[in-house]
């Protein structure tokens, strides 16, 4: 198995794959678990990780490839600083998402599966985050605000922001 | 005398502000000399009443809600932790409530009451009774008494549960599965995720109980990544479980040997289908597999394995423990049991109601709900997630009932429902079930592939067309919608292909209007990804 590994990688991300690849390798069916952990570690699934992923795994990079792409939550380009993500289900939409989304779109200056010109915030939708009787929801990162309306987005946005100040 | 509060940890009422009603409550109890005891639990799933904070008293337990932390001061002043009620945010006894008082709560008994962590607490509430039984019956016999208790599968297919683990118990394998199915994707459910923040030792149980009952020793819950809140909950209830010997190689000095694991989903709509789910749980990209052959004989890494959704696991303690009869009692027709109904959207009371099968639309939209949240008219209402038909009022008198909803062309499915008021565009949301099909299909059936696409770009015709109604064009292509939806529903291997038409086609067939030309589908069109 090991010999299959990049072993002399100097850099820390190539070390960071490396690693949770021969970890997660071990468990039966670990390859999403391994592509949240390398996420989880770099923020991204950068493509020079998919052949140590492969590697480790004993699968072709063309299957890791189809695996990270199939999957929306895996990302292959670098992630803005904060993560919006706007409920767009059915549940919302009956409470007003359309309009929350409309309004984000254009604080942030930015369209749905974009980020801001400055880096500081993508716009996602999400597919349903449980909270649709106290529908529309969203997300900032980790933090989930339910009940929203369009004249809070401003608000939400400036709070997330100051958080990393 | 310490006071006991109670105040839910679910992820709503977090969202709501239930952290800042803790500390607001010990900092004022802490200023008036008041000892106080926060139990954090559950929600009891009334969702318009969240944070909703109960004070333990002789009489049972006494609501105020929603409350906010500039309320706790004053909710103190009126003397709520001697048990008042003179504050204007008391609502009495909790279990008194209306909406409380006439559910039938088998499954989502401790769900706001206990404190979802505590295993004491669980066992005080009849916990772990359901496995005592079944670890002293043969396996045979657990799976007889679930046939028996009527139970169907509660994701939504309603395929009966008894039978499906008859099948894992008859067929030889070194080792089986039991696999949850907790990527509850669909728009207006929520009770699975309910049940993982607020009890989740009941699911821990339900599926210790299959596994003892056709001898699987692994065990997975595969969790959507969108719940980080319920897969947190049920890693810790997990590791109690496994120090307090009801999980591990020796449960309960049975020596029978079971473990779980969570795993956590992606992002894709698509594994909350159970041979999508495999794969992705087998490390792949999660394409619906064929079927035959079934799960149940070949399912996880080509082991026998039993795949239930999470509320089908949380029936069976209760089955086990009070027996087949008492839960078959519940319910009408083949719909044995209790159904628990997530209403959603917009709805004056949203939130979990579980009641015996049979129960009114009608009812559940009105003496629940209380009507919408806009306060305008319903105009439709989609049962049983994204996949499910539009109800127009002269639909509302069914009952909820499996086959009830099969006669009338619609789905019960899991029992969500999502209530829309006069606003709602119904040709834009036969476009959205299009769409969404279209984002979230595996790929592998070319009708649900390319035939959601299509159908957004004839549905975009249909109500952005220039024609008045009724003129030749328009017809021509509600009559391709037809014919593609047709093939959908015939040439699709699981059911994201095959009935995403029954939201499209019960729109266009209830609410022929709204597929007149829109104006805003210049819009729409935007926003197609």
């Amino acid at each position: 198995m090991d010999s299959r590994l990049p072993c002399t990688v100097a850099d820390p991300v190539a070390k960071t794959v490396v690693r949770i690849a021969a970890d997660k390798s071990a468990i039966p069916g670990g390859l999403v678990p391994a592509l949240h952990a390398v996420q989880e570690a770099l923020g991204w699934i950068p493509p020079e990780a998919v052949p140590a992923i492969a590697g480790a795994f004993n699968r072709s990079r063309a299957e890791v490839h189809g695996v990270v792409s199939f999957y929306h939550d895996f990302r292959t380009t670098p992630p803005a600083q904060h993560q919006l993500r706007i409920c767009r289900a059915e549940a919302c939409q009956s409470m007003g998402a359309d309009g929350v989304l409309a309004e984000a779109e254009r604080i942030l200056g930015c369209r749905m599966h974009e980020q801001t010109a400055d880096g500081s915030m993508s716009l996602e939708p999400v597919y349903c985050l449980g909270q649709c009787a106290v529908a529309p929801a969203l997300t900032v990162d980790e933090r989930l605000w339910v009940r929203v309306t369009p004249d809070r987005i401003a608000e939400i946005l400036d709070q997330a922001r100051q958080e990393t100040l | 005398m310490t006071v006991r509060i109670f105040l839910p940890r679910d992820s709503s009422a977090l969202a709501l502000g239930a952290e800042k009603v803790r500390k607001a409550i010990v900092s004022e109890a802490q200023r008036l000399g008041v000892p106080v005891e926060i139990v954090r639990t559950g929600s009891r799933g009334m969702f318009w009443l969240e944070p909703l904070v109960e004070v333990d008293t002789p009489a049972g337990r006494a609501g105020y809600g929603p409350v906010r932390e500039t309320d706790v001061p004053g909710l103190f002043a009126s003397g709520f932790h001697l048990g008042s009620t003179r504050h204007p945010l008391s609502l009495g006894l909790v279990d008194q409530l209306p909406y409380m008082k006439r559910q039938e709560r088998l499954t989502f008994a401790r769900n706001g009451v206990v404190d979802p962590l505590s295993l004491s607490d669980y066992l005080r509430h009849d916990g772990y009774r359901g496995l005592r039984a079944a670890l002293a019956m043969p396996p045979a016999a657990i799976v007889e008494t679930v046939t028996h208790s009527g139970l169907r599968g509660r994701g939504g297919a309603a395929f009966p549960t008894g039978v499906k683990w008859k099948t894992v118990l008859d067929t030889n394998a070194d080792r089986k599965y039991v696999v949850c199915n907790a990527d509850e994707g669909d728009s207006g459910t929520f009770a699975d995720r309910l049940v993982m923040e607020g009890d989740p030792f009941s699911l821990i149980e339900g599926m210790t109980i299959a596994a003892m009952a056709v001898s699987a020793t692994k065990g997975y819950l595969y969790v959507r990544s969108e719940y980080p809140h319920a897969m947190a909950t049920l890693e810790a209830a997990i590791q109690t479980a496994r120090h307090a010997g009801y999980l591990g190689d020796d449960i309960l000095g049975s020596g029978k040997q079971f473990d779980l694991e969570v795993r956590k989903g992606a992002g894709a709509y698509i594994c909350g289908e159970e041979t999508a789910l495999l794969e992705s749980l087998e490390g792949n990209r999660g394409i619906v597999r064929a079927r035959p052959p079934l799960p149940a004989v070949h399912g996880l890494f080509n082991q026998p394995t039993i795949v239930n959704n999470v509320l089908s696991f949380t029936s069976v303690p209760v089955i086990l423990h009070r027996g087949a009869d008492f839960y078959r009692d519940f319910g009408m027709g083949r719909s044995r049991g209790t159904i628990a109904i997530q209403l959603a959207g917009n709805i004056k009371h949203g939130g979990l109601i579980e009641k015996a099968f049979g129960v009114t639309l009608r009812e559940v939209l009105y003496e629940y709900g209380g009507g919408t949240a806009s306060g305008r008219p319903i105009k439709a209402v989609q049962v049983g997630g994204p996949l499910g038909a539009y109800l127009p009022e002269s639909r509302w008198d069914t009952p909820l009932d499996y086959e009830a909803f099969s006669a009338i062309g619609a789905v019960l499915g899991h029992g969500g429902i999502v209530v829309h008021d006069d606003s709602a565009n119904l040709g834009r949301l036969a476009r959205y079930a299009m769409e969404f099909c279209a984002i979230e299909s595996c790929g592998k059936c070319t009708p649900c592939r390319i035939g959601s696409t299509r159908g957004v770009e004839v549905i975009d015709k249909i109500i952005g067309s220039n024609g008045s109604n009724g003129s030749n064009g328009s017809m021509q292509q509600i009559q391709l919608l037809r014919d593609l939806c047709d093939t959908m529903v015939h040439g699709s291997l699981c059911a994201m292909g095959s009935m995403t038409p029954l939201p499209v086609l019960s729109a266009l067939d209830h609410f022929p209007d709204d597929f007149r030309r829109d104006d805003s589908g210049r819009d729409m069109e935007r926003r197609m990804p």
